[in-house]
């Protein structure tokens, strides 16, 4: 548990020299408490007191970067269970199974769909962001191989290294041992072994225990061999049980402060079907996994699992925008309708799909209200007149439609005046106040 | 450092609610935690899919979810027995698009017609949707009610606009009632609250926060319903506390994912699984934050599921 401001004062000097910045200890511990201050800028606090503050300040999931440079990702830092309190911080990562028993040709093939994962979605990036290597053969030479064709074809995507056999373990992490990759396979058998190869080669340990208590002793025991970056696999595999030790291992860390569980979480998704492998990746996305290993990346699956880590990574605080621009809905020639709204993600949503239900090709513009619906928008000063008469110009939207008609939305008809007055020569037609009026209202315009 | 379980206990419990008759009625909501988390309370018993069928031919509906019913959708009678016999489905849901006044703007008369028709051809429990028009809901649900009197029905969605006469017919006829507001949890207290106080007990209540598709503010449905169900259990407010209904297929076929072909998208893949994993992905996240009673329209994807809701439970 994070300290109080009390408590932390306890821990300091008490001579209130200000050589922190502040003019007291006391003042000095709350900014403390709220990690506005860092306790390095206390000359004379004890060793002692140092540490006991790093502990107890440090974030409830430890953060770790896993792989390097660009393709390099995020993982832990979350402080909440639920998302509507606090955004979460950084998106789980999708990483494709490849196993060693595989011909090289299959190997190649998969290594290719990685590479080709990206896709664009509201202007966001997304990819399948890593491979787990499985060592199903037992066996390190093949396991070699498969790690050698990886790093010869695909240098730079971050790996997950998974054998729970030393030797194997260390043949393919030694290829990657600037890459940040994750170890993974520590278990109560081999735990000293692979805290080794982890300390060795800098890599992240994935610890795997047979059930969460099991789990924090295993991450005790590698922590005090040395190791600092680990990622934790409870063992569950059936959808019950990823729920429950998700959960659990999340509440622990954020709500007991219990550090054996405070690291990212690896879940192993892999089914015979690949439909039910993308629910099981549901459930991983929206309850606490960091990573999802997969057995499969079809492009139709994959669109829907980073639709789904996109939905749920959203900042609830901030109103998801879409761009301010001219949208074509259908097919719109010179004729077409132009209506406008604003930028609210859910609003354009809304609209757009209901120009769409009403088949008539038209023009949707949209203006940037910083993310507010109609009414607030419009409240708020974001949605006048002015401005809509400024868009409409500077998008030169006369250029492309040959009538000058502006369908507004009919919650702000009392609009329609002062933006004809600014717009010479347009006629401003209010529109249903409801979306879901626009079918009719497009249909009874043709 | 020993590992103690971070178990909780909740003050309050969502409401058990039966639809339909005899053998074939069934219950849903009735836990006291948090959805799937019976490691930490009761949850006895599951959630509920039921089918979309409507009252004229789904035209409307993209090719990839018309295809499995295009030998019985013409008819709303064949529709719901291939769903009960063959899909082997748990419950039936027909909207009554039909009598949109922008549509076909079929009557009343016509709507409790076809109410009874497909009544007398299942014996499994009925959700009776009105086509989402306001004013035309009131009337046609009156008829609708009054058709399947006493059959223990669903209908809805009353809404803040036409909540009254909706309200008054469940009543009448001894039905259960869907309150739906728009994807705000203070909207969906107070149509709550205006329902209960005209006399409905909240027990007969399922409450539809209004949804939305994977990718079409799925995050907004999804944490208002996580609030809703939070509000219900650690607030033991008993308003919030009827079950939450995902009316997921209607939203999820209409969005350019479930649609555009492959031809015309290569990088989005296979039009036909890509449907289908929408409605399933987006069923499957409403589950995780409290949906008891989901609407869906496609055969496979209500199969995975269901595959996941036996492994959840």
């Amino acid at each position: 548990m994070a300290l109080t401001g009390v408590e932390i004062f306890k821990l300091l000097p008490k001579t209130n020299c200000k050589k922190c910045g502040f003019p007291t200890c006391l003042a000095f511990a709350m900014k403390l408490a709220q990690r506005q201050a860092s306790i390095d800028l206390c000359p004379d606090v004890s060793e002692e007191a140092k540490q006991k503050l790093g502990e107890a300040s440090a974030p409830p999931v430890r953060p770790i970067t896993f792989g390097v440079g660009d393709k390099s990702i995020k993982m832990g830092e979350e402080t909440v269970l639920f998302r509507h309190d606090k955004r979460f911080v950084n998106p789980c990562a999708f990483a494709l199974e490849i196993k060693d028993t595989l011909s090289e040709k299959d190997i190649r093939d998969r290594i290719e769909q990685v590479l080709n994962s990206e896709m664009e979605r509201v202007g966001q990036k997304l990819r399948v962001d890593a491979v787990a290597l499985m060592n199903d053969s037992h066996d390190t030479s093949r396991f070699e191989i498969l790690a050698k064709t990886i790093f010869q074809n695909a240098p730079d995507i971050p790996v997950i290294i998974c054998s729970e056999n030393p030797s194997s373990a260390e043949t393919a992490v030694k290829l990657f041992a600037d890459r940040k990759p994750i170890l993974y396979g520590a278990n109560l058998e081999n735990a000293e072994a692979f805290a080794n190869i982890a300390k060795t080669y800098k890599t992240i340990l994935g610890v795997k225990g047979n059930n969460l208590d099991e789990l924090s002793s295993l991450t005790e025991k590698v922590k005090s061999l040395g190791v600092q970056d680990i990622v934790i696999d409870s063992g569950a595999r059936k959808a019950k049980d990823i729920l429950r030790d998700n959960t659990f291992i999340r509440r622990a860390a954020i709500k007991k402060n219990f550090k054996p569980l405070g690291y990212p979480i690896i879940t192993f998704a892999q089914r015979e079907y690949s439909l039910v492998e993308a629910l099981i990746g549901t459930i991983g996305i929206a309850k606490y996994s960091s990573i999802i290993v997969f057995s499969s990346i079809e492009k139709w699956k994959n669109l829907a699992l980073f639709t789904l880590r996109q939905n749920i990574y959203t900042d609830p605080q901030v109103p998801m925008q879409v761009e301010q621009k001219i949208y074509k809905i259908g097919e719109p020639t010179t004729t077409s309708p132009l209506l406008i709204t604003t930028n609210f993600s859910l609003t354009y949503f809304i609209v757009s799909g209901e120009i769409e239900n009403s088949k008539v090709p038209s023009y949707l513009a949209v203006i940037d209200s910083e993310g507010l619906s109609v009414l607030t928008a419009w409240a708020a000063g974001k949605f006048t007149a002015a401005k809509i008469a400024q868009f409409i110009k500077d998008t030169e939207v006369e250029k492309i439609i040959n009538h000058r008609e502006l369908i507004i939305p009919g919650y702000v008809a009392i609009l329609s005046g002062a933006i004809e007055d600014k717009l010479e020569g347009w006629k401003v037609i209010v529109g249903p106040r409801e979306a879901n009026g626009l079918p009719a209202f497009l249909r009874s315009k043709l | 450092m020993a590992f103690t379980p971070p178990t909780e206990s909740y003050t309050g419990k969502v409401c058990a609610l039966t639809i339909g008759l005899g053998d074939k009625a069934i219950t849903f909501g009735g836990e006291n935690v948090l959805p799937f988390h019976a490691f930490e309370g009761s949850i006895p018993n599951k959630p509920v899919i039921a089918f979309e069928i409507q009252d004229i031919p789904p035209d409307d509906w993209p090719e990839q979810v018309r295809k499995p019913y295009k030998d019985v959708a013409n008819d709303p009678i064949s529709w719901a027995k291939y769903c009960q016999d063959t899909l082997k489905a748990k419950a039936i849901a027909l909207r009554l698009i039909g009598t949109h006044p922008d549509g076909e703007n079929r009557s009343p008369e016509d709507a409790a017609k076809t109410v009874k028709d497909v009544l007398s051809a299942i014996n499994i429990p009925l959700i009776i949707l009105g086509s989402n028009h306001a004013e035309k809901d009131a009337s046609v649900l009156i008829s609708a009610a009054e058709a399947a009197k006493d059959k223990n029905c669903v209908i809805g969605k009353a809404q803040e606009a036409n909540y009254k006469t909706i309200v008054a017919a469940a009543m009448a006829h001894n039905h259960k009632l869907i309150a739906m507001s728009e994807l705000d949890i203070n909207l969906s207290k107070q149509l709550n609250i205006l329902i209960i106080q005209m006399g409905l007990e909240r027990e007969r209540i399922i409450i539809d926060p209004m949804c939305s598709a994977l990718g079409y503010g799925l995050e907004y449905t999804y944490s208002v319903m996580e609030r809703i169900r939070l509000a219900a259990l650690t607030q033991n407010d008993t308003t919030m506390q009827p079950p939450m209904l995902g009316d997921v297929g209607m939203y999820v076929w209409k969005v350019k994912e479930t649609q555009a072909s492959e031809t015309d998208i290569p990088n989005w893949g296979s039009v036909e699984e890509r449907g289908i994993t929408w409605e399933a992905v987006t069923a499957t996240a409403l589950l995780l934050a409290g949906a008891d009673l989901l609407i869906m329209r496609h055969p496979k994807a209500v199969v995975a599921v269901e595959k996941v809701i036996e492994e959840l439970v």
